[in-house]
């Protein structure tokens, strides 16, 4: 299967798609392991793809989303950013209110 | 390999003429920074493009040779 196209059943068959590195239980960079905190925190039911199990992936997720780092957390097929945003957005309250919108919390 | 705080400096104001920019060495180890970076230029648009901005102005040295960037935007 095309990357592109494993990258989008990835974002479509979970509505929260966190690709990061490492695992939620064992991240293994600082930044995967904030953004998973984050999500653990707010209660939410995710998916944490492992981007060092996939060279391919952990390239094809950067050309997808036009975005140079890892962690990137999609919410309904929607790229909400990486882990300066999240961690931003988490702070301000925006976060739990767009997973509200979304009807993920 | 690690990027000095004035070449990213540089390779920002390049792309982003009238940005502001402070930038921290984390941990003294020329390759985790944080930078807060203001400019006319992020002005009406969402956080990701404002960042887009930022990554592209680093031509794609994000993630290769700075390994570490926290980036805050902010408007002017």
């Amino acid at each position: 299967m095309e990357i592109k196209e494993k990258i989008k059943n990835l974002i479509d068959s979970n509505a929260v798609c966190l690709f990061m590195k490492g695992t939620p239980d064992n991240p293994q960079c600082g930044f995967s392991m904030a953004v998973s905190n984050v999500l653990k925190h707010l209660k939410v039911n995710f998916n944490g793809v492992n981007v060092l199990d996939d060279q391919n992936l952990r390239q094809g997720i950067k050309d997808f989303s036009d975005w140079p780092t890892i962690p990137q957390l999609y919410v309904k097929g929607e790229f909400i950013g990486g882990c300066d945003i999240v961690k931003d957005m988490f702070e301000k309250g925006e976060l739990k209110k767009i997973l509200k919108e979304k009807k993920i919390i | 390999m690690a990027l000095a705080v004035e070449e990213i400096k540089k390779l920002i104001t390049s792309s982003i003429p009238d940005a502001s920019i402070e930038i921290k060495d984390l941990m003294g180890d020329n390759n985790h920074y944080s930078a807060i970076i203001k400019s006319k230029m992020f002005n009406g648009l969402s956080k990701i493009d404002q960042h887009k901005l930022v990554y592209k102005s680093l031509k794609g040295k994000m993630g290769n040779e700075l390994h570490a960037l926290s980036i805050t935007t902010e408007e002017k």
